[in-house]
Order: C-alpha cells, then sequence, then structure tokens
C-alpha cells in the first residue's frame, strides 16, 4: 500500500517542536538558496563575468515580466517574487537527487507559500493605494460585490495551494506507482514530465501571486485580475 | 472491506474520470483558440502564451480538486474510522 499523501511523517523533535522530512528538505533548500546567492553577488563588477551575466539575465527577465503585469516600476517586487519563482522551481526539480522528495509535495508547504502571498497582496495594496484606498477596491464595481470580493481573496489562497500541491504530488505519486509495478527505466519519461510541469506551476504560482498584486495596487491590467482569477 | 470502503474507491475512480472530461474539453479548446490568435498575429505570441499558461492552470484547478476529492477518499476518508 503506498502511504498517504496527506501525512508526513516526523523525523526528529526540537524541544516541543516537531521536525518533519519537508521541512528538513526546504531548510537545506533555503541554505542552498541563499548560500548560493551570497556567493555569486559577494563580487559584482561593472563589467560583469559570465555568472553575473547569466544571473543579471535571470533577474532581468523576471523584472520585465512583473512590469508587464503589474504595469508599474518592478522594483518594490522582484525580490518577493522573484524568491518565490526560484524556491518552487528548486523544490520541485529537488526531486532529481535521490532519496529527496520535493517539498511542494505535501500541503503545508504550499499553505506556507500561499499565505505568504495572502499577506503581500494585502500589504502592497496598502502601501500603494492606503488602507481606505485598498479597502475600496473590494466595492469595485459595485459595493454589492463586497462579499463576493472578501470571499474571493480566500478561495483564490486557497486554489493556489491546492494547484501546487495537487501538481507536484500527483507526479510524485504517479512515479512512485510506476516504480511500483515497472522497474528500473521505465519512470525516466514521466520524470522528465514531471521537470516540466515542475517548471509550469512555479510559473504559474508566481505569476498568479503577480496578478493578484497588481490588482491590489490597481494597474491598468483590471481586464485579467478581477474575475478570472476566481477558478 | 465493507461497503462504505467498496463506495469509496468506486466514487474516488469516478471522481477523476468524470472530472477530467471538462478539463480535458476545456484545455483543448483554450488551446486551439490561441494557437488561433498565434496564427493570425504572430508578434503578439508573448502575451498570448503568457495569458493562455494562467487560464490552463485556471481550467486545470477543476481537475485538481476532483483528484483531491479524490485522494480525501482514499486516505482521509471521514466515514472509515
Amino acid at each position: 500500500m503506498i502511504e498517504s499523501p496527506l501525512v508526513s511523517h516526523v523525523i526528529f523533535t526540537i524541544g516541543p517542536v516537531p521536525v518533519t522530512r519537508p521541512v528538513v528538505t526546504t531548510w537545506g533548500l533555503m541554505i542552498v538558496l541563499a548560500g548560493g546567492g551570497w556567493l555569486l553577488t559577494r563580487s559584482l563588477k561593472q563589467v560583469p563575468s559570465r555568472g553575473q551575466a547569466a544571473l543579471e539575465l535571470i533577474v532581468e527577465t523576471i523584472a520585465g515580466q512583473i512590469k508587464d503585469t503589474v504595469h508599474a516600476e518592478p522594483s518594490p517586487y522582484v525580490s518577493l517574487l522573484g524568491t518565490l519563482f526560484v524556491f518552487i522551481l528548486t523544490a520541485n526539480w529537488s526531486s532529481l537527487i535521490p532519496g529527496v522528495e520535493p517539498p511542494t509535495a505535501h500541503i503545508e508547504t504550499d499553505a506556507a507559500l500561499a499565505v505568504v502571498v495572502f499577506f503581500a497582496v494585502i500589504w502592497f495594496g496598502i502601501r500603494v493605494r492606503g488602507i481606505a484606498g485598498y479597502a475600496r477596491t473590494f466595492a469595485e464595481p459595485t459595493i454589492f460585490m463586497v462579499p463576493l470580493n472578501i470571499v474571493e481573496t480566500f478561495t483564490r489562497s486557497f486554489s493556489l495551494i491546492v494547484r501546487l500541491f495537487g501538481n507536484i504530488m500527483s507526479g510524485v505519486f504517479i512515479i512512485g506507482i510506476v516504480l511500483s509495478l515497472a522497474g528500473l527505466l521505465v519512470p525516466i519519461p514521466l520524470m522528465a514530465l514531471e521537470l516540466l510541469t515542475g517548471t509550469v506551476q512555479a510559473y504559474i504560482f508566481t505569476v498568479l501571486a503577480t496578478v493578484f498584486i497588481g490588482s491590489a495596487i490597481g494597474g491598468h491590467s483590471a481586464g485579467r485580475s478581477e474575475g478570472e482569477t476566481q477558478a | 472491506m465493507n461497503t462504505i470502503e467498496i463506495v469509496s474507491v468506486a466514487a474516488a475512480a469516478f471522481a477523476v474520470a468524470f472530472g477530467a472530461i471538462g478539463p480535458a474539453m476545456a484545455e483543448g479548446r483554450a488551446v486551439a483558440a490561441s494557437m488561433d490568435a498565434i496564427a493570425r498575429q504572430p508578434e503578439a505570441a508573448g502575451t498570448l502564451t503568457r495569458t493562455l499558461f494562467v487560464g490552463l492552470a485556471m481550467i486545470e484547478t477543476t481537475a485538481i480538486y476532483c483528484l483531491v476529492v479524490a485522494l480525501l477518499l482514499l486516505f482521509a476518508n471521514p466515514f472509515i474510522q
């Protein structure tokens, strides 16, 4: 019997806090990403080296995508959204290392990421429009939409959680099933497909977070920011 | 196996099987429409692709909900002690 994807096993406890396997993997990824970022940005030059040029390309691509979606100066949002993208991407791809299960295949990690997005949307909305201005966005287009808009802020966070969890977990699950049915080389095409899914899901999570922030700060992308984010 | 377990397994299979039909057709229509748009207007391919991906994610969510319901039935069924 394959074990349930909804429970995670406690490896050890620090005081009263139980630490599960996804938490350990997440901290490992955070150390790798933060250490790699520190190493790569330690000696930035006016004339970039090869590594710095690649890094600048990544940052500028993310900033350009955010600028296209938010229709505003992207610099306040690049750090949060870029980190989200890079973290989710490496988390999804961490299944390539034997023995490591992607932390995004457990619902707690996805819930934590969606909570970050939930509060970031409110924070950026209030910072750009003020509290009264942000509260007024709930009354768009009419005052009768207030309950629906409030419900929507919660349901769209929930769908962020479930979308990432479902996609990554189903990939891990299917690879596990195929591995238990047929041996050595059969799961490899599925793992390649899973790499693609991981990339697309990291992209989609980031784009949706960008769209939510864009609709909160009131760019001109209102056409696809309000109703279509429901799902 | 008692009746509730049998019904749960059947319902999980039913949810995934029939829950996949609607999103599959919807995604096919969305991709076809965006192919058409890109063929007519290749210079707008970047914007169209981004919007297509977001739309596909939205459509796919319904299928994912079915999957989650199936998993709840199989692994976290509240009616099985």
